[in-house]
C-alpha cells in the first residue's frame, strides 16, 4: 500500500527504496503488535526520559522512525515542492481573521477555535531551511540548530519558512484556536483601548460624547463617520446650532460647505466658543492641532467650551487665530 | 417536524444556520414551547426573535449564546406581551444593538422565576441597578458594558443593587471593565461560585483584589492579564476551584505582553486540590512543569494547553514536550479531554495510547512525525469519541488500518494532514456506516491524482446515510459513486 505520496513523503532524501520497505515493514510490525504499545516491540525502547533514544544516532535498523525523522527534512521539502509544482497551491498563509464557512463542523482545536479556510495550508512541514523546527531533533546538533533558528526568527512559525510566505508577519490560519466570538469581541476591545473612546461599544464605531457649555444635554458623535476636521465641525455646527443662534456673528457661520479648521475657530471664536477634547491622558486639548487620525486615536470626548472658561487653554489659541486672521 | 411533534418543548442547536422563517415556524407551531438554545448559530435576525417573543407564551429559556444575529433593532424585546411572565433564563449577550431598556426592565421585574440574565454589551452600566432590583432572585448575571463615567452615586447604586442579590452565584460580562467599578461586586464575592472575567481587560492588581475575595469560587475564566502573580493569589485564596480558563489578551502579538508563564498554572495545580478542568493559553512550557502539574493533580479530567507558538519546545531543555504530556496522561487516570500543543513527536502519542484509557476527546495540532502517531491513538485509546487533528503528518496507513475504530467514535476531523483522496475513497467504500466527507476548496478532488492529500476530512458514523445538503466544496465518499456531490 505504499503510495507514491508516502514514498516521497517519508523516504525520499537518502535511502528511497530501503526506507519504503522498512516503512512498510515497520508498519506491519506495528500492526502485528497491537497490544500495549511499548511491550515486546524491539523498536520501542522503554519509555525512558531520554527523548533521543527513539531517534538518536541510528545504531540499529529499528530506528526506522529515525529514518523518518532524518528524511523528513528532505522529504517534506520535496513533498511540498511537488505539491506546489503540481497544483500551484498558494502556500503563503493568510490572515488569521479569515472567517470560515459554516461547515456544520467548524470546530478546530483547543477551545473550539476556527478552522482555517486556506486551501492546503502550507503543510507547515515544509521548509526551505532544513527544518530543524519540525523534526524533534535527531541529534543534539540539530537541537543546537534550533536555537539559532529561533533566535533569528523567534516569531516565525514553521509555516513561514517556505520561500513563498512573507517573512515573520504571516500567521497560521485558525491558530491559536480562539472562537470568532471572542476574537471579534477582543478586536473591538483593542480598538477601544487604543482609541480610548468612551461611548457606545460597537465594532468599528467610535462614539464620543459632545458637550457644549450651557446646553441642557449632551450629544454623541461617531468619529468614524468623519474623515477630517471639516466634516466634524460642520456636523457639530448642525448639532448645536440651536444653541448658537443669536450668538454667532462670524462671517463664516452660514457656510455649511467647507468649514476649515480656521473657520471653525472663527465660528467658535466669534461665538466665544472653543472646541476642545479630552485626550487619553486626561488633558483638555484644542481641536485641530494634530493630524486627523491622531486625533481620533486619542480623543475621548469633546467639549465646546465657552471662551471665557477656557482660560488656561483657549486664550493662546484664540489669540493665535486672531493673529492668523 | 412541526407536524410530527406539535408538543415539542425544547430545541437546542449548535453551529447551525437558522432562518427567521424557522424561528417563525417554531414560534407558531409548538404550543408549549419552552426552551430555545442557539449556540454559535447564525442566519437569523431580530425579526425572528420578535416572532418567538410574541408567540411563545410558555417560553422559559431563550439563550442565544455566541450566535451571530443580524441585529436590525432592539424593538423585538417589546414583543413579549405584558401577560408573559414565565421567563427563567435569558441570554442576549451576543446582540450588537441596544434593546429597548424600558421593555427589558419591565420584562425582568414581572418574571418572578428569572434566574439567569445575560445582557449584551449595549446595556449601560447605570441601568444595571434597576434591572437587579427588579430581579433580586437572580442566580446568574452577565453584565453589559462594565464602564461608565466614574460617579459616586452610580457606584453606590450599583453596589447596593449587587448586595441585594443574595442568590447571585455566577457573574459574567464585564466588557470594557473599568477597574474603579469592580469593587461594586465586592459585597457578593464571598457567595460567587463562577466568575467569567474573560472579557475584562483589567490588570493584575485589580483582578487579584477581586478574586482573592471569592473564597467559594469553583470556576474562573480570566484573561492572561492575571499573570503568574495573580494565579498564585488565586491558588492561595480559592481552595474550591475546579475549573480555570486563562485566555490570551494578545494572541496574535509576536511578543509576550504579560508576565504569564507555565508557573501560574503550576501554582494553581499546587494550591487548588479540586482543580480538574484547565484551559490555558501561554507562550512557554516545560516538561518539568507538566510533570509537576500531573503529579499535583491526578484528579485532572480536562486538560487543554495551548502554547501559542506552534511547535514550541520545552523552553528550558529545548526538548519536545512528549514527556510532559506523557506524565499528564500517565498520572491523570481519569483524563477525558486533552489538547496538545508545542513540539511533539510520535512518542507523545505512544504515551497517550498507552495511558489514555479514559480519554474521550483529543485535539492535536502541528505534532507527530508519522502515521505511527495516529495509529497509537486510534489503537490505544479505548474510549476515544472525538479526535480532531490539524497540520500533522498523519496519512493513509494509520487511518485505513484503524477504520473499524472509526465506527466506535463519534467523529474524526483531519485537516492539512497527509490523507490522500484515494484513501478517503477506500474508506468510504469499505465503511458504509460512516460518512466520509472531504472538503476541498480548490475543486473536486477527483480532478487531481488519487495520491493528492485532501484539505479536510470529516468522518462520522451515521444511520441516516450521506447528507444531501452539503455545500459545493464538500464531497461524500461512498460506494455508490466514487463521489457524490449534492
Amino acid at each position: 500500500m505504499s503510495t507514491p505520496l508516502e514514498h516521497d513523503y517519508i523516504g525520499l532524501a537518502e535511502k528511497p527504496s530501503p526506507s519504503s520497505d522498512e516503512h512498510g515493514k515497520t508498519f506491519k510490525e506495528t500492526e502485528l503488535r497491537l497490544g500495549l504499545p511499548g511491550s515486546e516491540s524491539p523498536e520501542r525502547k522503554p519509555l525512558s526520559g531520554v527523548s533521543l533514544s527513539l531517534f538518536g544516532k541510528h545504531n540499529n535498523n529499528n530506528n526506522v522512525k529515525s529514518h523518518h525523522h532524518v528524511h523528513v527534512a528532505g522529504a517534506k521539502r520535496g513533498f511540498s515542492d511537488a505539491i506546489d509544482a503540481k497544483w500551484g497551491f498558494s502556500v503563503s498563509v493568510t490572515d488569521t481573521h479569515v472567517s470560515e464557512p459554516d461547515l456544520g463542523k467548524a470546530s478546530a482545536l483547543l477551545g473550539r477555535g476556527n478552522v482555517g479556510k486556506l486551501p492546503l495550508e502550507p503543510k507547515t512541514i515544509s521548509t526551505q531551511q532544513g527544518n530543524t523546527l519540525n523534526t524533534p531533533a535527531s541529534a543534539s546538533q540539530a537541537l543546537k540548530e534550533i536555537k539559532p533558528l529561533q533566535e533569528k526568527n523567534p516569531q516565525v512559525p514553521a509555516t513561514n519558512e517556505h520561500a513563498a510566505a512573507p517573512a515573520a508577519k504571516a500567521q497560521v490560519v485558525g491558530w491559536p484556536p480562539i472562537r470568532s466570538f471572542r476574537k471579534n469581541t477582543m478586536a473591538s476591545n483593542l480598538t477601544k483601548n487604543n482609541n480610548e473612546a468612551e461611548g457606545k461599544p460597537g465594532f468599528g464605531c467610535l462614539y464620543v460624547k459632545v458637550s457644549m457649555d450651557g446646553a441642557p444635554y449632551l450629544r454623541k458623535v461617531d468619529l468614524k463617520t468623519y474623515s477630517n476636521y471639516k466634516e466634524l465641525s460642520s456636523a457639530l455646527e448642525k448639532m448645536f446650532s440651536c444653541f448658537t443662534i443669536g450668538q454667532c456673528n462670524s462671517p463664516g457661520l452660514p457656510g455649511k460647505d467647507g468649514l476649515s479648521e480656521s473657520s471653525l475657530r472663527d465660528l467658535l471664536h466669534g461665538s466665544e466658543y472653543v472646541l476642545t477634547y479630552e485626550d487619553k491622558d486626561g488633558d483638555w486639548m484644542l481641536v485641530g492641532d494634530v493630524p486627523w487620525e491622531m486625533f481620533t486615536d486619542s480623543c475621548m470626548r469633546l467639549r465646546i467650551m465657552k471662551g471665557s472658561e477656557a482660560i488656561g487653554l483657549a486664550p493662546r489659541a484664540v489669540e493665535k487665530s486672531k493673529s492668523q486672521n | 417536524m412541526a407536524g410530527a411533534y406539535p408538543w415539542l418543548e425544547e430545541i437546542r442547536l449548535k453551529r447551525m444556520v437558522v432562518s427567521d422563517e424557522s424561528l417563525e415556524i417554531i414560534a407558531k407551531s409548538f404550543k408549549n414551547f419552552k426552551v430555545l438554545v442557539l449556540s454559535s448559530c447564525e442566519g437569523f435576525t431580530t425579526e425572528g426573535l420578535a416572532a418567538i417573543a410574541a408567540n411563545c407564551r410558555n417560553l422559559r429559556e431563550l439563550d442565544l449564546r455566541e450566535s451571530e444575529v443580524e441585529d436590525l433593532s432592539g424593538r423585538w424585546l417589546s414583543d413579549f406581551p405584558d401577560s408573559y411572565t414565565s421567563l427563567e433564563s435569558l441570554n442576549i449577550s451576543c446582540l450588537g444593538n441596544e434593546v429597548n431598556l424600558l421593555a427589558l426592565e419591565r420584562l425582568v421585574s414581572r418574571c418572578p422565576n428569572l434566574k439567569t440574565l445575560r445582557l449584551n454589551r449595549a446595556v449601560p452600566l447605570d441601568r444595571l441597578p434597576n434591572l437587579l432590583r427588579g430581579a433580586p432572585q437572580l442566580a446568574e448575571l452577565g453584565t453589559g458594558a462594565y464602564t461608565s463615567e466614574m460617579r459616586p452615586d452610580v457606584f453606590s447604586n450599583l453596589a447596593e443593587a449587587f448586595a441585594g442579590c443574595k442568590q447571585l452565584k455566577t457573574l459574567s460580562g464585564f466588557w470594557d471593565a473599568l477597574p474603579s467599578y469592580l469593587p461594586a461586586v465586592y459585597p457578593i464575592c464571598s457567595q460567587l461560585t463562577s466568575l467569567n472575567l474573560s472579557y475584562a481587560t483589567v490588570q493584575s492588581p485589580d483582578l487579584i483584589k477581586l478574586v482573592s475575595l471569592c473564597e467559594k469560587l469553583q470556576k474562573l475564566w480570566v484573561l492572561d492579564y492575571i499573570e503568574d502573580d495573580g494565579l498564585e493569589i488565586l491558588a492561595a485564596s480559592c481552595k474550591d476551584l475546579r475549573e480555570l480558563r486563562v485566555f490570551p489578551s494578545d494572541p496574535f502579538g509576536l511578543e509576550p505582553n504579560v508576565a504569564l508563564t507555565e508557573q501560574g498554572l503550576v501554582s494553581v495545580s499546587e494550591g487548588c486540590p479540586k482543580l480538574q478542568s484547565v484551559l490555558y493559553f501561554c507562550r512557554q512550557m516545560s516538561n518539568a512543569a507538566l510533570n509537576t502539574i500531573a503529579r499535583n493533580r491526578p484528579n485532572m479530567t480536562r486538560f487543554r494547553l495551548c502554547i501559542i507558538e506552534p511547535r514550541s519546545p520545552d523552553y528550558l531543555t529545548l526538548q519536545p514536550l512528549d514527556d510532559g504530556f506523557g506524565a499528564i496522561v500517565e498520572h491523570c487516570k481519569d483524563l477525558r479531554r486533552l489538547s496538545l500543543s508545542g513540539l511533539l513527536t510520535d512518542r507523545v502519542f505512544e504515551y497517550i495510547g498507552t495511558y489514555g484509557k479514559k480519554l474521550e476527546m483529543l485535539s492535536v495540532a502541528f505534532a507527530g512525525d508519522s502515521d505511527l502517531g495516529l495509529h497509537h491513538v486510534l489503537s490505544g485509546c479505548d474510549n476515544l469519541r472525538k479526535l480532531e487533528i490539524r497540520d500533522c503528518p498523519f496519512g493513509d496507513k494509520a487511518l485505513l488500518a484503524n477504520a473499524a475504530k472509526l465506527e466506535t467514535m463519534r467523529s474524526l476531523w483531519m485537516s492539512s494532514c497527509s490523507v490522500s483522496f484515494g484513501a478517503c475513497k477506500v474508506l468510504g467504500q469499505k465503511m458504509p456506516r460512516l460518512n466520509v466527507e472531504v472538503m476541498d476548496e480548490s475543486g473536486p478532488p477527483d480532478s487531481r491524482p488519487e495520491s493528492s492529500p485532501v484539505e479536510k476530512l470529516y468522518v462520522y458514523r451515521t444511520v441516516a446515510g450521506p447528507r444531501l445538503d452539503m455545500p459545493g466544496f464538500v464531497w461524500t465518499m461512498d460506494d455508490d459513486s466514487a463521489l457524490r456531490i449534492s
